[in-house]
């Protein structure tokens, strides 16, 4: 029978199919942070257990720690507390832990890839619903619940009802100064942030197939906010390069086996979806939300649609409104901006830093905002150092802060204030994610770049000619 | 965790008619810092319960004496978002045995089955009934009987039956959970193990 990428991986990683109820679905990665894991080892000391594969467990630190001055203690004694336990944990069972301080630490979603720990064909899970990103590998990657981490430190396994199939096809190319996340945030606003609940999506086409390593990560990474558990590209070229030479990547002949493995995840070419679309990738503008879910989004040139216009019901769509000061038919064109974040396991990479770089080139940060620029990782942190980015940015007025997740859910004191206007590049734009009041327009790092020189909310594509962008 | 068996919940319920309420408004960032499982009732939809000088807010359904009960009612796909299992803690905590919608977020739907709150997903016609029984006589109950996978209105008798796998539905009326279960299964994974291609 034809089967899906996802298929393929799925059946592979089944251990028992329960009648009446869900698979017993082995997990090859598990990825764990500090916040969600506490509860979860305390569990499994209360019932006496332990952990089945400490090395198939990972830890990093990177929700709840500061992006400055990170060799001084922890000032916040819950979040000193609550990272202390994931060291703690960590020691007790044998697993890995890369602490704040570590060379490896870094948000959870950039150094699993940087590692290799995340590898096409596997299953990985994490307490984090944008575990998504790794699918850009061909991996099936999903965020859980706490409940569930245990069962993984305790059985390498969680019992899940397999998804229904979707494929999301993007023919043609972008056009210039149209990134990676344009092609996210404008796929969610088709198809609404629960568009794709119950469904593990699939991302095929041209767009995808030219897309880096990094742009896939993107991605698949936003695929949980239109309420997919996860998103998937099928690994090839690209992919088998970016992995290659990693620290827990196969070598040699596990290498030779483990390719003939990844060769198979592909599609069949007869297989079937229980879903599908196609969009056409020329016809995607620069994206912005104006609202209170990601999937509130639209062209930047464009203008706020009218309640009618949205899915949804009319009560809703106002309280949104109102929460961010906006109104229907307001064009987002020079709306005022406070707070510009760059980072995040969305955007977080040396591609979104490379890009942002290339837009303020020569210019310099105005004057009305604050800037914060979050490396994913320390190899992302070295990187911008190496390409000579950080003198670049240093000249236009703007400083580098240390990894972590920083601005995105607003855990550590990167906080934006009550009511102001922030472009970020992040993942989320609900009411206070980013601070209590805090108002979130998410944003490619070209449009957060825009936003950063120019004070406002500009399109960045009249900044720059298409030659000048990365 | 142990939690309460389900079987039949009768109550009053707290109608919150929002679409797309997210995890980080049940429970925001900020309070996911303990390292245990205790407080996080209290916490429960925090920003839209208290103000910034932390006075409550008159207005939001949670500070209204008129609505209370074991049963939330919110609006289609509630529980969108974050995975945080924090969530499910603060409904649970706060004293919510069940949350009723017309469409569920995955993760939460799950964390909801995993701790002992019980997700049930009704048609939008019938959630506009539960509505609008609940506004004109907030006194109005509703019953939740688990073994028949049914959701009663109870002065009119209206129902309507909900999903549930036999497995998780088994789990909850004996209150067991999943690890319980993969234990049992040690061996099986283990040899699983040895056969894998990574």
């Amino acid at each position: 029978m034809s089967k899906t990428l996802f298929d393929k991986v799925w059946d592979k990683h089944v251990v028992r199919k329960i009648e009446g109820g869900p698979d017993v679905l082995f997990i090859d990665r598990h990825l764990i942070h500090e916040v969600t894991s506490p509860v979860a080892f305390l569990g499994l000391k209360s019932r006496g257990a332990t952990v089945l594969y400490p090395n198939r467990t990972f830890a990093t630190a990177d929700h709840n720690t500061p992006t400055i001055n990170q060799h001084l203690p922890v000032s916040d004694p819950l979040s000193a507390n609550q990272l202390k336990a994931l060291e703690t944990n960590s020691a007790e069972y044998g697993i890995s832990h890369w602490g704040l301080g570590h060379q490896k630490n870094g948000i959870v979603h950039v150094v699993g890839p940087e590692y290799g720990i995340t590898q096409p064909g596997s299953t990985i899970v994490c307490g984090d619903s944008h575990t998504s990103t790794h699918g850009a590998f061909g991996a099936i990657a999903f965020g859980i619940g706490t409940s569930e981490v245990e069962m993984v430190l305790a059985a390498q396994c969680i019992m899940q009802q397999k998804p229904k199939s979707m494929r999301i096809n993007i023919t043609g190319s972008l056009g210039y100064g149209v990134t990676p996340k344009d092609v996210a945030l404008f796929i969610i606003s088709k198809l609404t942030t629960s568009g794709a609940t119950g469904y593990f999506v699939e991302y095929a086409g041209e767009v995808f197939e030219k897309m880096s390593m990094e742009g896939r990560m993107t991605v698949c990474n936003l695929s949980i906010e239109m309420g997919a558990r996860g998103g998937m590209i099928a690994p090839d070229q690209t992919t088998y390069e970016y992995v290659a030479g990693r620290e827990f990547t196969p070598k040699a002949e596990a290498w030779d086996k483990a390719m003939a493995y990844w060769l198979t995840l592909k599609t069949d070419a007869d297989a079937v979806f229980d879903k599908e679309y196609t969009f056409d990738g020329s016809s995607i503008e620069p994206m912005i939300t104006y609202g209170t879910n990601p999937g509130m989004g639209m062209g930047i040139s464009n203008a706020i649609p009218d309640a009618e216009q949205v899915e949804g019901g009319v009560a809703t769509y106002e309280k949104s409104l109102n929460y961010m000061g906006f109104h229907e038919g307001d064009s987002m064109i020079g709306k005022p901006v406070d707070y510009v974040f760059v980072g995040s396991c969305t955007n977080g990479r040396i591609e979104d830093f490379r890009a942002f770089t290339s837009l303020i080139k020569g210019k310099h940060k105005a004057d009305n905002v604050t800037a914060w620029l979050v490396p994913g990782s320390h190899i992302v942190e070295a990187q911008i150092k190496e390409e000579g980015l950080l003198d670049i940015l240093t000249e236009a007025g703007f400083t580098l802060r240390q990894p972590g997740c920083s601005a995105c859910l607003a855990m550590n004191d990167d906080k934006v204030p009550a009511g102001k206007y922030a472009v970020s590049t992040s993942n989320r734009n609900f009411e206070g994610r980013q601070g209590p009041g805090a108002r979130t327009m998410l944003a490619s790092p070209l449009v957060a770049a825009a936003a950063a020189i120019t004070g406002k909310v500009t399109d960045p594509r009249t900044l720059l000619q298409e030659k000048e962008l990365v | 965790m142990a939690y309460d068996k389900f079987n039949i919940l009768t109550s009053t319920a707290v109608p919150l008619p929002i679409e797309n309420v997210d995890t980080d408004q049940i429970i925001p960032a900020r309070f996911l810092k303990a390292t245990e499982r205790v407080g996080f009732g209290d916490n429960l939809f925090r920003d839209w319960r208290y103000n910034h000088d932390n006075t409550p807010k008159a207005d939001f359904v949670l500070n209204d004496p008129t609505y209370s009960g074991k049963i939330l009612v919110g609006g289609k796909n509630f529980g969108s978002g974050s995975s945080r299992e924090h969530a499910a803690w603060a409904v649970y905590d706060y004293g919510f045995r069940c949350v009723v919608s017309s469409f569920f977020a995955d993760i939460f739907k799950n964390n909801c089955l995993n701790i002992g709150v019980l997700p049930v997903q009704v048609s939008a016609e019938f959630l506009e009934k539960i509505y609008a029984a609940i506004f004109a006589d907030p006194s109005t109950q509703l019953e939740i009987n688990l073994p028949e996978q049914t959701i009663t209105l109870l002065p009119t008798g209206e129902k309507e039956s909900f999903d549930i796998s036999v497995y998780k539905k088994d789990n909850m009326t004996n209150g067991f959970d999943d690890i319980d279960y993969l234990q049992s299964m040690k061996t099986e994974i283990e040899e699983f193990a040895t056969h894998l291609p990574l």
